[in-house]
């Protein structure tokens, strides 16, 4: 079941005949995800047990800004592989691969999965090309140091940015 | 935004103080109160930041438009001297390198599109690539692009899109020098292979617009326009190969600025010097994205005209103008009575240069160059024009938006895509888009007035208003 309505991080998106896209429970296992507001573009948050899982729930923010990322088919396969120590600048850097592979194949991604080894960096993730049948949101162009924070939340990690769209 | 934290020079101009110990630039707000009251806190920390950036010439400056953004605030401008340490940023530039507004002028009239109105919306949608995951009709290897990001529109009316005249009224006549391909790397290119000659999403349109109110009847008449005239106007920039060169500077050139051991108050103000090895590797791959920002639109243009043409054969219509309004350019200035070249960053931010400046087409030279101010889909736009006063007031710039009043998630909140479409659809607007997400976010509502934006634009003494544009059809990417 989506949400949608009184939650602040979590708007409803118009009907217009299509599925909303965008709108997640918050803290079920497996989305962990919301947004934050910014005057031209979005801020997402994504949250989890590790920081490789809250790099995984900020993709799925992400990405969930451009499609119904449930309505997705994962029949094509994207990897990412990356070095950075920085935390913040690996979120900015994860998220921008995946952004920019999409973009270059044609695809609507809506499954992630991100491996940790110190500064090293391993990823992928499904979807398919793009069809009519996917409702359509709104581009995102890429990620920002804007508003990046990736910082200790309770037991787990919290990661947040503003995507410009 | 507080007010307090500000000093009021006039009705129109606003300044922040600084204290003995600081030895920032000034950073100068321009608008009105009720405009800067209006925004965000995050606009006044944001252009304190670029004022205090190396190299800077002058002060650094919002727009009336202004609103946050990332490193700059949207509406940011500001000159750097590549002699004095100046620095080239791709905060201040933005992902969207060369965003900007083609407006086309037609020889018809309101009278002429409503009973079309229906149709051109529909014709529009289908042959106008527009959306999130919306390729075009080209499909361009690496050599062809190459030559795109080369040529600009040049290269594009070169390949069948358009007409010669078109680059008259293009700045740079339609391709911007020192446009460097090699230092765009192969996942931008990538991008881009199905992208020439595509809207995009988000704030993007096309829009067939009729003249509502002329206000200056000497520039209205320099422009070609007249009362009730039919404008087409499409709002885009460099697509994926821009967002992608923006993504890959940001990080480099951030970590470049900590490398050359450059104190940035933000990280997001990702810079190098001008003369530096890491700015002339951006300014050569941003030129290249300009050059395609400018194709894409020329491409654009040729389609939308294409569509006219199949409803109204006889009908002429030629480009009033093309301005860009994310960019950083390389220009003469006077600087205290002496001629300097600067390199102008506007972010969100249009060029309007004053009468008699050269770089104008002869045939508006005398009145300044067309100044476009695009608004929301249902309150529409404005043409101004460049004055001489812009020139000292604001490098010769001038606001490029309406500017959000509130964010997307709030938009999301309060309407919903169908009923904006079926509210405009009463008062004669017709929406076209594949995505209902987008109008909803784009509802009226959440963007500034923009006769506030326009009046504030032109009393500031940063463009005159020429002619003010009411929409008829709208294409939202």
């Amino acid at each position: 079941m989506k949400k949608s309505g009184s939650d602040p991080d979590f708007p409803p998106t118009p009907d217009g005949g299509g599925p909303e896209i965008g709108v997640r429970p918050r803290f079920s296992a497996a989305r962990r995800f919301a947004y934050f507001d910014h005057d031209a573009d979005t801020g997402i948050i994504g949250r989890g047990a590790t920081l490789a899982e809250a790099f995984v729930q900020a993709a799925e923010a992400t990405f969930a800004l451009m499609c119904d990322t449930d309505a997705v088919q994962p029949t094509e396969r994207i990897d990412v592989e990356f070095t950075e120590a920085d935390p913040e600048l690996a979120l900015v850097t994860w998220l921008n691969l995946l952004l920019a592979h999409a973009n270059a194949q044609g695809l609507a991604l809506g499954r992630f999965a991100l491996e940790q080894d110190g500064g090293r960096w391993r990823g992928s993730a499904r979807g398919e090309r793009w069809h009519p049948g996917l409702e359509r949101g709104t581009q995102v162009k890429g990620a920002t140091l804007t508003a990046l924070n990736v910082a200790r939340d309770g037991d787990g990690w919290e990661a947040r940015c503003v995507v410009d769209l | 935004m507080d007010l307090s934290r500000l000093t009021r020079i006039d009705d129109w101009t606003w300044v922040v103080p600084r204290t003995a110990a600081d030895t920032r630039h000034e950073a100068r707000l321009y608008g009105s109160r009720s405009l800067l009251e209006a925004m965000d806190d995050k606009v006044l920390e944001q252009i304190t930041n670029v004022a205090r950036l190396p190299g800077l010439v002058g002060p650094a400056l919002a727009m009336p438009d202004a609103h946050w953004g990332y490193g700059f605030p949207i509406g940011g401008v500001a000159a750097f001297d590549p002699d004095h340490g100046g620095i080239i940023s791709a905060g201040g530039v933005g992902f969207d390198i060369s965003c900007g507004i083609r407006c086309l002028r037609t020889d018809l009239t309101a009278a002429d599109i409503a009973p079309n109105a229906e149709w051109l919306g529909d014709a529009l949608l289908r042959d106008i690539p527009a959306g999130v995951g919306v390729e075009g009709a080209l499909q361009l290897n690496e050599r062809e692009l190459d030559a795109a990001l080369l040529g600009g529109a040049r290269w594009a009316v070169e390949q069948g899109h358009g007409i010669a005249a078109d680059l008259a009224v293009i700045e740079e006549h339609g391709c911007i020098d020192g446009a460097r391909p090699d230092n765009v790397s192969s996942l931008a290119k990538r991008r881009q292979r199905g992208e020439m000659g595509t809207l995009g999403s988000g704030n993007h349109y096309l829009e067939v617009q009729k003249v509502e109110r002329v206000h200056d009847e000497r520039a209205a008449a320099a422009f070609g326009l007249f009362k009730d005239q039919v404008v087409v106007s499409i709002h885009c920039g460099s697509r994926g190969l821009g967002h992608q060169i923006g993504t890959e500077f940001l990080v480099s050139l951030a970590k470049a600025a900590s490398r050359l051991g450059l104190v940035l108050p933000d990280r997001e103000l990702a810079c190098a010097p001008i003369k530096s090895p890491e700015g002339q590797q951006y300014l050569g791959a941003m030129n290249a994205a300009i050059n395609c920002a400018l194709a894409n639109r020329q491409i654009l243009a040729h389609l939308a005209r294409r569509v006219f043409a199949r409803r109204f054969p006889l009908a002429q219509i030629d480009t009033l103008y093309d301005v860009s309004h994310n960019t950083c350019k390389a220009e003469r200035h006077q600087v205290d009575g002496r001629e300097r070249l600067l390199y102008v960053h506007r972010k969100g931010a249009t060029r309007a240069f004053g009468p008699g400046h050269p770089a104008i087409p002869a045939a508006y030279r005398e009145v300044g160059q067309p100044v476009i101010i695009g608004g929301s889909m249902g309150t529409g736009s404005y043409i101004l024009a460049g004055t001489k006063q812009s020139e000292e007031r604001a490098w010769s710039s001038a606001s490029h938006g309406a500017g959000r009043a509130m964010s997307r998630n709030q938009a999301l909140r309060r309407w919903r895509g169908r009923a904006v479409v079926d509210e405009l659809g009463v008062r004669g607007i017709v929406i076209r888009s594949n995505s209902m997400r987008g109008i909803a976010e784009e509802a009226p509502g959440a963007y500034k007035d923009i006769d506030d934006v326009a009046e504030a634009t032109e009393r500031a003494g940063l463009a005159k208003r020429v002619a003010s544009l009411r929409p008829l059809v709208c294409i939202k990417g």
